[in-house]
């Protein structure tokens, strides 16, 4: 009973058509290499829901049958209490369709073993559970298809679902074993290889019940943890590679070498250091005089990297810019030990005040949004206005305001309040 | 070093003397002072550093007339002390690695000063590889130098008596030299040598052999002489100095103007708009 049947049309056209459309859909299959989207975009593959073809839908029914719908009873035979309703039913040249109920064949029920009296005599008896319990059980199985939650709940004594569960499937195990011919016919039998596992299933639902009933701090605990876990098991690893390699003596094969050309690091040893370690200078001195020799160009760029190591790629372009503009050479001309010193600490003293001046931007930005003075805010809090006189020649004048309790109130605003200061220039 | 010999004495005149009080481990170390001079040469000292300004480079002359198509320059590479002198007390021999074209590109130089020439047309990377006496340090250290022929400005026919020349200035740093090593090096000119603890004792020097010693390292009167760079770091500190300075001074400004914005909530205004 589908669109086709209300319609009219035969049903058996489709698969004809099928036939014919298949090889025509082969050759509209879409290209390789680009997404399903970009090449509709183009025009691309008709839709695959095999729509009904256009001339189908003008056809007449066919006119040697005659169609009439009537309204009459029907039987289930899947009920079992012969009820007859009815309904419409397509009746052609006055003959009605014979066969089942259409919806007769989902009505699908489990085998829940049944045993005899000998048989649970035999074989089943337990002393947890009496026969008339065990009868109990298995009448429930049967009426509500093994779902173990609602048995549990119709259960008269109070039993837990995995209690109900066991004594279940140990029942029908035994059942299955005892009435095999021979014990290899049912060895691979889902219930005989792998039985029900009482203790186990208890714990798997409790540890599920846990996870779900977390709380969201809880799952942030659980996550840093195993970040932790990793990052430490990460660390092992090269340390561990450490350990190896200084056990072999260290004038085997390691050769120091101090490259005029700045950016390589030299020693294998400290290039097995764990990167998870941040360069700072203390450790760089430390790193440095491992080497029994080096060049002072070469301590000069290491020193370097590890005070930029905290500032972003852009940050270090614009150090550079300055110190051009000043006039300094980026590396010196003069790599003397005073001059080196001089060098590491002007370019120390750049990122300070870059990010001094990223602080005041902030700062400044923060303030801006109540410039207007309308801004209301609850009640309580005064209002704070200062107002500072530019002491920098950035070029313009700038007139910050900052209101001290509003520290947490929303974002600063954008880009209309930005100074730029890209140039260095600007020195 | 004196030390040693006064025990050594002390020793000699006193072995029946149970009045002076004479420690059978002084005993000990008179006579063996020769031996723990020895253990002493290596021993590592790790507050001192010490350091040898060198500058290496090349120095290209255009043979003019003389020139083929092979070889059109005749260019030195060297390496030779900041202030010309002689670095063989810490440099036992120089590897030049010349490019694959060359016969025996590795040129081996064993003794001061360390330069090789020759001749060629081209320009390529030349890694020169300093091998340090056993004293001094057992590892080797690398250099890369770019071997220039041809001038900067197109400034017409090159000229065949003024060179092209191209130095750089760097510092072998030793961070923790053996005794022995700066006993030998501590008074030459070569080698720069910090301000040393008070009460170090260093073993009597041991004289290197050197390959021919005759002939002088240093390259003070050297044929190229007159065409090295010079290289004073007096200009750097200064231009270094004045930008520290300009550095400072913002900061300075930047620290009072953040921490009036910071510091100043009470401060009342009174503007137009506002009603507190």
């Amino acid at each position: 009973m589908d669109a086709k049947d209300i319609l009219g049309l035969p049903k058996n056209s489709f698969p004809a058509l099928e036939k014919k459309s298949r090889p025509h859909k082969e050759s509209h299959r879409k290209p390789d290499g680009i997404s399903r989207e970009v090449y509709a975009l183009t025009g691309g593959v008709p839709p695959l829901m095999p729509s009904l073809d256009s001339s189908q839908l003008k056809k007449k029914p066919p006119s040697h049958e005659k169609i009439t719908w009537q309204w009459l009873p029907f039987t289930n035979s899947a009920r079992k209490d012969n009820l007859q309703l009815y309904h419409w039913v397509r009746v052609v040249n006055g003959v009605p369709p014979t066969g089942d109920y259409s919806f007769a064949k989902y009505n699908k029920s489990v085998d829940v073993v049944k045993y005899t009296d000998e048989e649970y005599d035999k074989y089943l008896t337990d002393p947890m559970w009496t026969k008339e319990e065990t009868n109990q059980l298995f009448d429930l199985c049967q009426r509500f298809d093994l779902r173990f939650i609602i048995i549990a709940d119709r259960f008269p004594s109070s039993r837990t679902v995995e209690e109900l569960k066991d004594r279940y499937y140990s029942v029908s195990r035994a059942i299955l074993i005892a009435r095999a011919s021979s014990t290899g016919d049912v060895a691979t039998h889902p219930l005989v290889k792998e039985p029900y596992n009482v203790s186990q299933e208890i714990e798997r639902k409790r540890a599920l019940s846990m996870v779900l009933s977390q709380t969201r701090q809880q799952e942030r605990r659980d996550e840093e943890v195993l970040v932790e876990a990793k990052r430490i098991a990460e660390l092992r690893m090269p340390a561990k590679a450490v350990e190896e390699s200084q056990l072999a003596p260290s004038n085997a094969g390691a050769e120091v070498t101090g490259r005029a050309v700045p950016g390589e690091t030299a020693s294998p040893s400290n290039a097995q250091l764990p990167s998870i370690t941040f360069p700072d200078n203390a450790s760089t001195l430390a790193s440095l005089r491992i080497l029994r020799v080096y060049l002072r160009t070469y301590a000069l760029d290491q020193m370097v990297q590890a005070t930029s190591s905290s500032a972003g790629p852009r940050t270090v372009k614009r150090i550079e810019q300055t110190l051009l503009d000043l006039g300094v050479n980026l590396k010196p001309r003069v790599p003397t030990k005073a001059v080196c010193a001089e060098h590491l600490e002007l370019r120390k003293e750049m990122l300070t005040l870059l990010n001094l001046q990223k602080q005041v931007q902030y700062k400044e930005a923060e303030g801006s949004p109540f410039r207007d003075g309308s801004y209301n805010e609850a009640p309580g809090t005064p209002k704070d206005w200062t107002f500072i006189p530019d002491t920098m020649n950035f070029g313009g004048e700038r007139v910050s305001k900052k209101d001290q309790k509003r520290k947490g109130h929303g974002h600063p605003s954008s880009s209309a309040h930005k100074r730029p200061r890209k140039k260095a220039s600007e020195f | 070093m004196s030390q040693p010999l006064p025990l050594k004495r002390q020793g000699e005149h006193h072995p029946d003397d149970g009045a002076s009080p004479i420690k059978p481990s002084r005993l000990k170390i008179a006579l063996s002072s020769e031996d723990s001079d020895k253990k002493n040469a290596n021993k590592r000292l790790k507050d001192v550093e010490i350091c040898v300004p060198i500058v290496y480079g090349t120095t290209a002359f255009y043979l003019g007339r003389k020139a083929s198509e092979s070889q059109s320059h005749k260019w030195t590479v060297y390496v030779r002390g900041a202030s010309n002198e002689d670095l063989g007390v810490v440099i036992k021999r120089v590897v030049f690695q010349l490019h694959p074209s060359f016969n025996n590109p590795t040129r081996v130089v064993e003794s001061p000063p360390f330069e090789l020439s020759e001749c060629g047309w081209g320009e390529f990377e030349i890694a020169i590889t300093l091998h340090f006496h056993s004293d001094v340090c057992d590892k080797q250290l690398d250099l890369y130098h770019h071997l220039k022929l041809y001038p900067e400005e197109e400034s017409g026919p090159q000229s065949t008596k003024k060179p092209v020349v191209v130095e750089s200035y760097d510092e072998i740093v030793f961070p923790e030299p053996s005794e022995g090593f700066l006993a030998r090096v501590q008074n030459h000119p070569a080698v720069v040598v910090p301000r040393l603890p008070a009460g170090l004792n260093l073993p009597s020097p041991v004289p290197i052999e050197t390959g021919n010693g005759k002939e002088r390292g240093d390259t003070k009167d050297h044929p190229l002489t007159q065409w090295f760079l010079n290289f004073s770091e007096a200009d750097e500190l200064l231009k270094l100095a004045a930008a520290r300075q300009q550095v400072q001074a913002h900061i300075v400004k930047l620290r009072r103007q953040l921490s009036l914005v910071e510091g100043m909530p009470q401060l009342s205004k009174p503007p137009s708009t506002y009603e507190s």
